[in-house]
């Protein structure tokens, strides 16, 4: 199986994504220049962490108009699997691949330490190695990451099953207190209705080897090699 | 343009004295110009040409060791690290800026120690900031501070470098001249190092990066200024950041560098083009012939004044290698960057500036710049007169504090002392997935890719100390910040300086200045850690305050191995707690002094130099031996706030600890003692009699002061207190003093 990890101008977590795919799991991993036509053969794309084009206008919004997205959407309607981390998740959001928007947190700052999640759907392409309702943590760091979607929109969230990841305490309640960025529901990561497009705001690749004392994120990957 | 007449009366506006203004006609052979005033008065400004302070940092070792480049020679530091790998690191001030506009103050700051990083081939892997307010309850130090973090953290985390560590003090003497020190460290490959230099006859000079407006023109001469009621006027001094366009910047010159494109490259800072033009020429004994005409500019009828000693951020000059324009010109593009040539080198040191077909200006390279014809002066200093007065005074006998738990809490939410997550939780301090000590701990440590090593880094200076005794102050600021450091498993190598005080055209100050570097030089010696370099920041004061003298050391220690980085917190039950190092009754200059009787006065702690060398080695030893879980040094708030700290910095697994321990004085002096040369460490009980006879034989005063376990934290029958109290008070302090109104 092979990773692309694409890199927009702005991205800063594309070599970190790069690494932790090709030196800790050791698998192969090429990058995906955002000028470039193809996707190169790539089985599984990231878009990763990163203020892309600086972010000045809302997150992710002129990242989406890159010609890497264009094959990125193509790629993605037709099954193929996309995780976007992050910047990536807001860029995922903006170009529709996602259902939903992310706003700037109710703090109105940018915040950064190591979050609580709970995984609320273990059926997925990237969760299939954590068990059902299982508390994890893993890094977050993020100005605009307070999901909001209409109530109909939500609605179908829950029906379809497309919510994976929600914030919670470290017993794994769904607390207001544990919601870093005022998301509805505490909204985490969700996935589109196919299943095959995954957003999330914690960097799962921050959390892949042993030095960092949490190797939570490798599951979100090696749930994918499983699949 | 040049119709202004340039004469000694607009010269002395320009800051230059009348001595200098000689000088300047001296290397001419004539009368200036109006542009040519203008860059000699931003390259003689303090800022630039180091003229007050160059002579006694001279005096620093600033050579030998790991060192690749002497102090002053490039853009940073360069330490060899081994493997094929070197680190670049430089702290720099801003706290000019960010005192008139803390948000682009603070965020310019940290875009201009970065570009001086990346400059030199090195990618940056960490930043920290070192940062100085007045009293936390004033809403001006509150909105400083909200500027200066958002700055800071807006720069840092689109860029994407992690903020790892830092420090943050409250003083009155800050109140009117915040500062704002940042500090950048990068990983370069030794065969890819990149120099500052132009030479090569006929070489393309080329401007990369954002377009030259009117922003910052004259920042260096702000910054070289007292600040007074007319700064505020000043706003337009002060530059703006694109941290986006840094980023780019970043990509594209790490490229051009790996491909092996060019000679020499530049950041622009402080004093624009006129600045990096002169000072790469002067480096290869070269010079330039520069068409302004072609400098990408984003306003209109700009004169050569301008564009020469504009500010304008994320720009940069290279010196390409003939042939090579147009791979290097593809590189730019791939990054959407501007890339222009404006001109290119030629043999003599010379520099021309030409528009509009026009010369406007025409000066000697090396007459510009430090270490060539920029002024060095000697200043006269004197000893003030408060210094024999205040550390004279007798402490022994203020009122005994006898409620210590009560006093504990106090200290443990004092601004100075309390954990200030409020802050570097708005840093992102683990994109780059190499940070493994986060902040918050003794130092920050970063692993290497492609290595078992890692680097420790961590900034220290305790103004009050220094203000009290400028030699001995400093010489503990070097000796915590390698104290810092080792308590990670890391060797000291290196120290970046970044020395901020007031006027030193005022005697006193200078003496503060003189002493400062004297006793930096002796530590530095002691614990063989050259100077690297850094920054000098002279005229902090105002009508009212003048700083305390401040010089930040930036700390580099290197970690061998991985699996010898040790954190500062207490691990598991049964664990037995160590005291190294001998405590004395020194509160001068104290937190405790300064929060419980609100004075700074008094002689501050001694240091024995030697002694604390032998203690890091021997501490350093015990941790590659694998004997020690965790190590922290004891600082500000002495015993009782760092047995406290082990306690509760692991939030996710706090631990209790019951300590009992041989006072041989007063009390609340014991536990807020502030003695140098200590450290807690805890040991497993497996390798009790190791650690004992290891430290019996290097000859290390130590006592074993308690076991770790429990759910409380007692100190003989002084302290009992719950961990959930020790965690508020230390935790959400500083949080609940930014939100009070």
């Amino acid at each position: 199986m092979k990773f692309g990890v694409v890199i927009f101008p702005g991205s800063n977590c594309d070599y970190d994504t790069y690494y932790f795919l090709k030196f800790v799991l050791g698998v192969e991993t090429i990058f995906l220049f955002h000028k470039e036509n193809s996707l190169q053969g790539a089985d599984v794309i990231i878009l990763p962490g990163g203020f892309s084009y600086g972010d000045y206008l809302r997150t992710g919004a002129i990242a989406k108009f890159s010609p890497i997205m264009k094959e990125v959407i193509n790629f993605a309607n037709k099954g193929g699997l996309v995780i976007g981390i992050c910047n990536g998740f807001q860029i995922l959001c903006e170009s529709g691949l996602l259902p939903g928007a992310l706003t700037k947190n109710n703090t109105l700052k940018f915040v950064c330490y190591s979050q609580n999640l709970k995984v609320v759907n273990n059926k997925t392409f990237f969760t299939n190695n954590y068990q059902m309702n299982e508390v994890i943590s893993m890094p977050i760091a993020h100005g605009e990451g307070n999901y909001i979607i209409d109530n109909d929109g939500l609605k179908d969230l829950y029906d379809n099953d497309q919510i994976i990841l929600k914030y919670c305490d470290e017993f794994g309640n769904i607390t207001q207190e544990s919601n870093p960025n005022g998301s509805i529901d505490n909204i985490a990561g969700i996935c589109n209705k196919n299943g095959n497009v995954f957003g999330l705001m914690p960097h799962p690749e921050r959390c892949g080897e042993p030095i960092f004392g949490n190797t939570d994120g490798i599951k979100i990957f090696e749930s994918i090699l499983n699949k | 343009m040049n119709e202004i007449e340039v004469t000694l009366d607009l010269a002395l506006k320009h800051g230059l004295t009348e001595e200098e203004f000689e000088r300047v006609k001296k290397f001419l052979g004539r009368i200036p110009n109006y542009t040519e005033l203008g860059c000699y008065s931003v390259m003689w400004s303090e800022h630039c040409s180091y003229k007050n302070s160059i002579a006694l940092l001279k005096t620093l070792p600033r050579s030998g060791g790991r060192l690749l480049v002497q102090a002053g020679e490039e853009n940073a530091g360069l330490v060899d690290i081994g493997d094929g790998f070197a680190v670049a690191f430089k702290i720099e001030s801003h706290n000019h800026p960010s005192a008139v506009e803390p948000y682009q103050g603070a965020a310019t700051g940290v875009g201009g120690i970065l570009r001086d990083i990346f400059t030199m081939g090195a990618r940056p892997i960490a930043a920290l900031d070192s940062l100085r307010f007045g009293d936390l309850k004033n809403p001006k130090t509150k909105f400083l501070l909200n500027g200066v973090v958002k700055g800071i953290g807006d720069y840092g985390n689109c860029f994407g470098v992690p903020t790892v560590a830092g420090e943050v003090y409250f003083e009155e003497a800050y109140q009117d001249n915040c500062l704002v020190n940042a500090m950048a460290v990068g990983i370069v490959k030794t065969n890819r190092i990149a120099k500052a230099v132009a030479k090569g006859k006929g070489n393309p000079v080329f401007i990369v990066g954002s377009s030259t407006g009117r922003d910052g023109i004259h920042g260096a001469t702000f910054a070289s200024e007292e600040l007074s009621d007319e700064t505020e006027s000043r706003r337009s001094n002060v530059q703006v950041g694109d941290p986006f366009a840094e980023k780019l910047l970043l990509e594209a010159t790490l490229e051009i560098i790996k491909k092996d494109l060019i000679v020499g490259i530049q950041d622009m800072g402080a004093a624009g083009i006129i600045c990096s033009t002169s000072e790469m020429s002067a480096r290869g004994n070269s010079g330039m012939r520069i068409d302004l005409d072609l400098v990408p500019l984003r306003e209109d009828n700009m004169s050569a004044y301008e564009i020469l000693l504009s500010e304008s951020q994320e720009r940069m000059l290279v010196v390409g290698k003939k042939g090579c324009e147009e791979e290097i010109k593809k590189v730019f593009e791939k990054w959407d960057l501007q890339c222009l040539k404006i001109g290119e080198v030629i043999e003599n040191d010379l520099l021309e500036f030409y528009k509009d077909g026009k010369l406007e200006a025409k000066l000697p390279a090396s007459s510009l710049v430090l270490g060539g014809g920029a002024p060095v002066y000697y200043r006269e200093w004197k000893e003030p007169e408060y210094f024999k007065q205040l550390s004279s005074i007798d402490l022994s006998n203020l009122p005994e504090i006898r409620d210590l738990n009560a006093a504990l809490l106090k200290l443990l939410s004092s601004p100075n002392i309390t954990n200030k997550n409020w802050i570097y939780h708005q840093y992102d301090y683990t994109v780059g997935t190499n940070t493994v000590i986060q902040p918050g701990c003794d130092a920050a440590v970063i692993r290497i890719k492609k290595t078992n090593k890692a680097i420790a880094v961590k900034t220290d200076c305790n103004g009050r100390y220094v203000y009290l005794n400028p030699r001995r102050g400093t010489m503990i600021a070097v000796a915590e910040s390698a104290r810092n450091v080792a308590c990670t498993g890391a060797i000291p190598i290196a120290i970046t300086n970044c020395l901020n005080f007031g006027n030193p055209y005022d005697k006193e100050i200078y003496w503060q200045f003189k002493e400062a570097i004297e006793g930096m030089k002796e530590a530095c010696i002691v614990f063989d850690t050259p100077v690297t370099g850094g920054n000098v920041s002279f005229y902090n004061e105002s009508k009212n305050h003048t700083v305390y003298p401040t010089p930040v050391i930036g700390m580099l220690g290197l970690i061998e191995n991985v699996i010898h980085i040790t954190s500062s917190y207490f691990k598991d039950e049964g664990d037995l707690i160590y005291l190294l190092g001998e405590t004395a009754p020194e509160i001068g200059g104290s937190e405790f002094l300064k929060e419980f009787f609100n004075k700074v006065e008094g002689d501050i702690p001694q240091i024995n130099l030697k002694f604390e060398k032998h203690l890091i080695d021997t501490l350093i030893s015990l941790i590659q031996k694998g004997f020690i879980k965790s190590a922290h040094d004891l600082s500000d708030g002495g015993l009782a706030v760092a047995i406290a700290e082990c306690c509760i910095m692991n939030r996710k697994k706090k631990i209790g600890a019951e300590i009992n321990i041989n006072i041989n004085f007063r009390n609340d002096f014991f536990l807020f003692s502030e003695s140098q040369s200590r450290i807690l460490i805890t040991v497993n009980t497996h390798f009790k009699n190791d650690v004992e006879k290891y430290l019996n034989d290097a000859n290390i005063p130590f006592e074993m002061i308690g076991t770790v376990g429990g759910g409380k934290l007692k100190i003989n029958n002084l302290i009992d207190l719950s961990l959930e109290e020790l965690d508020d008070a230390y935790f959400n302090s500083f949080e609940r003093l930014m939100e009070s109104k």
